[in-house]
């Protein structure tokens, strides 16, 4: 077959054209062997763009097509539909990156010209090799795993389970509710956080669509896209959920208390439980490590009381499996450790508490029923100080990135203080304050006009405790002096950070997490809720630190990205994928130890063993292509003849261009 | 044990007592420091200007002359030698270049790579001896103590050269714990004593050791111990001008750890040499 390759420049506006000699490098392209046609325009993603490669193909009879423009990451699906729907398989289209490898990280712009001209041809060599690929067909299970029960989670099931989609949520606590259940009033608006998220909770409940499984966590999860299996610990809590009716009977009676997670510590809970009255589901377990029962062989007072035999202590772990085709995960945050702070007392001061605590002492729901009140006595703290950045910003000692929500929570607690204990004096230390959200700024200049609260620029350097007050020694970067002051009671605005055990977890789901553990979206602008592995999806402070009108925004994201995949019929699995020589095999079996997907697998044919291709798991990393040692394994569209026809032409003497 | 010992000036003549206390408390616990042949000044204060390489020299002939004597570690016990012999150490191993060219202005010393290790007493002590072995040896019952530990700001300060965690050190709190003495919450004891502000600030220095000394008495302590010498002379003989200026200001004894340590491990009290520290502290620890 002739080649007829066209070759399409992007300006990119000035991100390429500022840097690349556009009009050079079309000239070069023009003339290059196996190129028909070479043509610029402004913006070749815009519709008049692709209208020009679709019309060029038909005129120009073209039979490759090189688009150069921006990462493919961008774009390159954008192209192939266009490249399609001139009639041309879309595999026969590949994009030159003359913006991200090129222009955006040069200067001298003859040098720029030149290398975007041997991208180009490079990429021309590889076009004139390429395969016409169709995509493969595999079926769908259209059934969605939630990992976390947060609002996050909340939100995705309630949304995903509504579109009529049966939805597995599975939560590690006992309760569905995550950090929104502990929160007393939410900026900006002041609605209570008990009020708004418990008939959320109530819903997933019941939901017909939404199978629950509290107290359980993701033990393993292998397949792809459309076709996960999923097995599913469930935790003993050594209470059958089918008959424990919630009564609490058990809670009243247990003899041993620990501190309360829920409550942050502030207030004890039983070694048998239910965290919270507004529990979903409302059922007690066991916490084995404090049980009486189990530390000691005696006690079994909840067994003796439960009126309806629900107390089991032989359980064990359950695994159960579900197969789903989608996964979101939504696993939230949790707060930076206070003990990690020594400047701070390091975690050692009762009245040095951190944001969630002081949530609880405001709910209505928590130990001091809405009365703030301080740890160390129960007094009414006449003075407190709230401390925004405790390890964030600081990239020195500790994160780096702002973690979004304190300067607004910090504002509302003050405010909230302020009305509980009016001749009360809040304080708030801040670098300074953001407020960016939609009536953010307002609320926090409600809280400086109305409510008085104080504002000072500076960081608190230091806080010791001393005759039963704190001191927290600042500085006022405003008016340049060092600062004393006496308080009641210390608010820790701490950096978020992601939950426990999320490295263990996205090892299982073949994810990324980025060096703070936070999760890694595919594209931090225009893919925010997936990942890189298809069929895997994100939403809440799992990915990165954000509010609740943020959380419950992507979580709704979230789920339309998994309608979206469901609303297909089949599932379109990229051909992009290794494939095997037959012949040149030797079934040594190195690519089924470097096949991150399971997707190489060995097969005895007439007693000869080849390492064959599932080509349905296969991602198309390349792992196994370059690991094989006899060069069985090739990658379609990237098989050593084409890389070395594109090394040539990349390291040709020739230059084309000045 | 034994292990080479660089004393610094202020040892051999304004503290002494460090010195002797340090010494014999420590040959309690079998550590027998051996002072370096020569030696010369550390340097005092770490010059903070990268390209002045002419004020680390001192430092660094220190280090050379612990090879000398075949030696790959040396151990301080004023917080300033330390700090300044651990920094110079430091930015040796770290600038290659600068490193080859103080080489080659000590052109008659033998070439120095930065192998030697810089260590501090108290490092010595939690890391070598260890607090249990500490505790086992106790002689002396001294649970009438309540001491304030002092740790400045030369042992913590950069973190990078810090003994323990700069902001919540615990080190000396655990020192005391081993040999039944009972440390006070301090939280001035990483603050500046306001060190050579005392030569043409005088006031400043005073108000600080008055701020200091009523805290360490507010929060129980009946002694405050140090390990530098400057910390020391600050808070102990600035306590002079503080009770010139605050009629009702009590003093309060201002003693070396290893002055209590000597004391717990039984040295005798002639060698601890509290008679040269201006606040008597023998009436605390022996009831006369």
């Amino acid at each position: 077959m002739e080649d007829r390759i066209g070759v399409f420049v992007c300006h990119c506006g000035i991100n390429i054209a500022a840097t690349v000699d556009v009009q050079a490098a079309v000239e070069a392209a023009r003339t290059y062997p196996g190129v028909v046609h070479a043509e610029d325009y402004q913006y070749m993603c815009s519709d008049p763009g692709q209208k020009m490669i679709r019309e060029r193909i038909k005129e120009k009879g073209l039979n490759g097509v090189v688009v150069a423009s921006c990462s493919p990451n961008l774009h390159e699906v954008t192209f192939r539909n266009a490249v399609g729907q001139a009639g041309l398989n879309p595999y026969r289209c590949e994009i030159a990156n003359i913006r991200e490898h090129c222009s955006w990280i040069h200067t001298n712009r003859s040098q720029a010209t030149r290398k975007a001209v041997r991208i180009i041809e490079a990429v021309v060599e590889k076009v004139k090799l390429n395969e016409e690929l169709t995509p493969l067909a595999l079926p769908m299970t259209k059934r969605v795993l939630v990992i976390g029960g947060g609002i996050a989670g909340i939100q995705a099931s309630l949304d995903m389970g509504n579109a009529g989609y049966e939805v597995i949520l599975v939560e590690r606590e006992s309760s569905i509710g995550g950090h929104m259940a502990q929160l007393s009033e939410t900026f900006p608006t002041l609605d209570c956080s008990q009020c708004i998220l418990t008939p959320k909770m109530v819903a997933v409940g019941h939901h017909p669509n939404i199978k629950l499984y509290t107290y359980a966590e993701v033990a393993e999860v292998s397949g792809y896209v459309g076709n996960f299996q999923v097995k599913i610990r469930k935790k003993p809590g050594y209470v059958d959920f089918d008959k424990c009716i919630g009564c609490g009977i058990c809670m009243e009676k247990c003899p041993v208390e620990v501190p309360s997670e829920f409550e942050e510590g502030l207030t004890k809970r039983k070694a048998i439980y239910i965290p919270f009255p507004q529990a979903v589901p409302a059922k007690a377990v066991i916490d084995a490590a404090h049980c009486l029962y189990f530390q000691t062989g005696k006690c079994r007072i909840c067994e003796k009381l439960c009126p309806t035999g629900a107390i089991d202590y032989e359980q064990e772990d359950v695994i159960v499996e579900e197969e789903v085709g989608a996964i979101v995960v939504a696993t939230g945050y949790q707060l930076y450790g206070m003990e990690r702070i020594g400047e701070y007392g390091g975690g050692r001061y009762e009245n040095v508490i951190n944001g969630l605590q002081f949530e609880r002492l405001l709910s209505a729901s928590g130990p001091t029923e809405g009365e703030v009140r301080r740890p160390s006595d129960g007094q009414v703290p006449k003075r407190v100080a709230f401390i925004s950045c405790v390890g964030s910003r600081d990239s020195e000692l500790h994160k780096p990135y702002c973690s979004k929500v304190c300067c607004m929570y910090l504002a509302k607690h003050a405010m909230l203080y302020k009305h509980r204990v009016p001749d009360g004096q809040p304080i708030v230390f801040y670098i300074d304050v953001r407020s960016d959200g939609k009536g953010y700024e307002e609320f926090v200049q409600r809280a400086q006009e109305e409510d008085q609260v104080t504002y000072i620029r500076g960081k608190v350097s230091k806080i010791y405790a001393n005759n039963g007050e704190l001191v927290v020694l600042a500085a006022d970067t405003l008016s340049g002096k060092p600062l004393e002051v006496r308080c009641d009671l210390v608010v820790l605005g701490m950096a978020i950070i992601s939950s426990p055990g999320i490295e263990d977890l996205v090892r299982k789901l073949k994810i990324g997490v980025d060096v703070y553990g936070f999760l890694t979206e595919a594209h931090p602008k225009l893919r925010p809720m997936e990942t890189l592995t298809p069929g895997i999806f994100l939403a809440g402070c799992g990915q990165a630190p954000r509010d609740i009108p943020d959380t419950v925004a992507q979580a709704s994201g979230a789920a339309a990205k998994v309608l979206e995949l469901f609303s297909q019929e089949e599932l379109y699995h990229d051909p992009i994928v290794a494939t095997v020589d037959e012949d040149l095999c030797s079934g040594c079996g190195l690519c089924i130890s470097l096949c991150p997907y399971d997707a190489r697998e060995m097969e005895v044919q007439e007693g000869k063993k080849i390492a064959q291709v599932n080509e349905v798991k296969c991602e198309g990393c390349g792992s196994c292509v370059a690991g094989c040692p006899s060069g069985a394994s090739q990658q379609r569209n990237f098989r050593d003849e084409q890389l070395l026809k594109m090394a040539e032409a990349i390291l040709s003497s020739e230059d084309r261009v000045g | 044990m034994r292990i080479l010992y660089y004393p610094g000036c202020t040892l051999k003549t304004t503290a002494k007592n460090f010195e002797e206390s340090a010494i014999a408390a420590l040959r309690v616990l079998d550590v027998e420091l051996v002072e370096l042949k020569r030696w010369n000044c550390c340097g005092t204060v770490y010059s903070l200007a990268s390209d002045d390489l002419i004020h680390k020299l001192a430092p660094v002939r220190n280090l050379i002359r612990v090879k000398e004597e075949g030696g790959s570690r040396v151990l301080t016990l004023c917080s300033m030698c330390y700090n300044t012999l651990k920094r110079a150490n430091s930015f040796f191993r770290e600038d290659k270049e600068a490193g080859e060219k103080m080489n080659q202005f000590m052109d008659r010393e033998e070439n120095y790579t930065g192998d030697v290790e810089v260590l501090h007493i108290l490092e010595l002590l939690r890391d070598e001896v260890g607090f249990a072995a500490i505790s086992q040896k106790v002689q002396a019952a001294l649970g009438q103590l309540r001491v304030a530990p002092y740790y400045g700001c030369l042992l913590l300060r950069p973190r990078e050269i810090a003994i323990d965690d700069p902001e919540n050190p615990t080190l000396l709190e655990r020192l005391f714990a081993s040999l039944g003495i009972e440390a006070v919450d301090f939280p001035y004891r990483n603050e500046c004593c306001g060190a050579y502000q005392t030569v043409d600030q005088v006031d400043l220095v005073v108000e600080r050791t008055y701020k200091m000394v009523n805290m360490a008495r507010n929060n129980g302590a009946n002694l405050i111990a140090t390990s530098c010498p400057l910390c020391q002379f600050n808070l102990e003989t600035r306590q002079e001008d503080v009770q010139d200026k605050y009629a009702d200001f009590v003093q309060m004894p201002v003693v070396y750890f290893t002055q209590i340590m000597g004391a717990a491990l039984g040295v005798r009290e002639k060698e601890l040499r509290f008679d040269l520290n201006r606040y008597q502290a023998s009436e605390l620890i022996y009831g006369r």
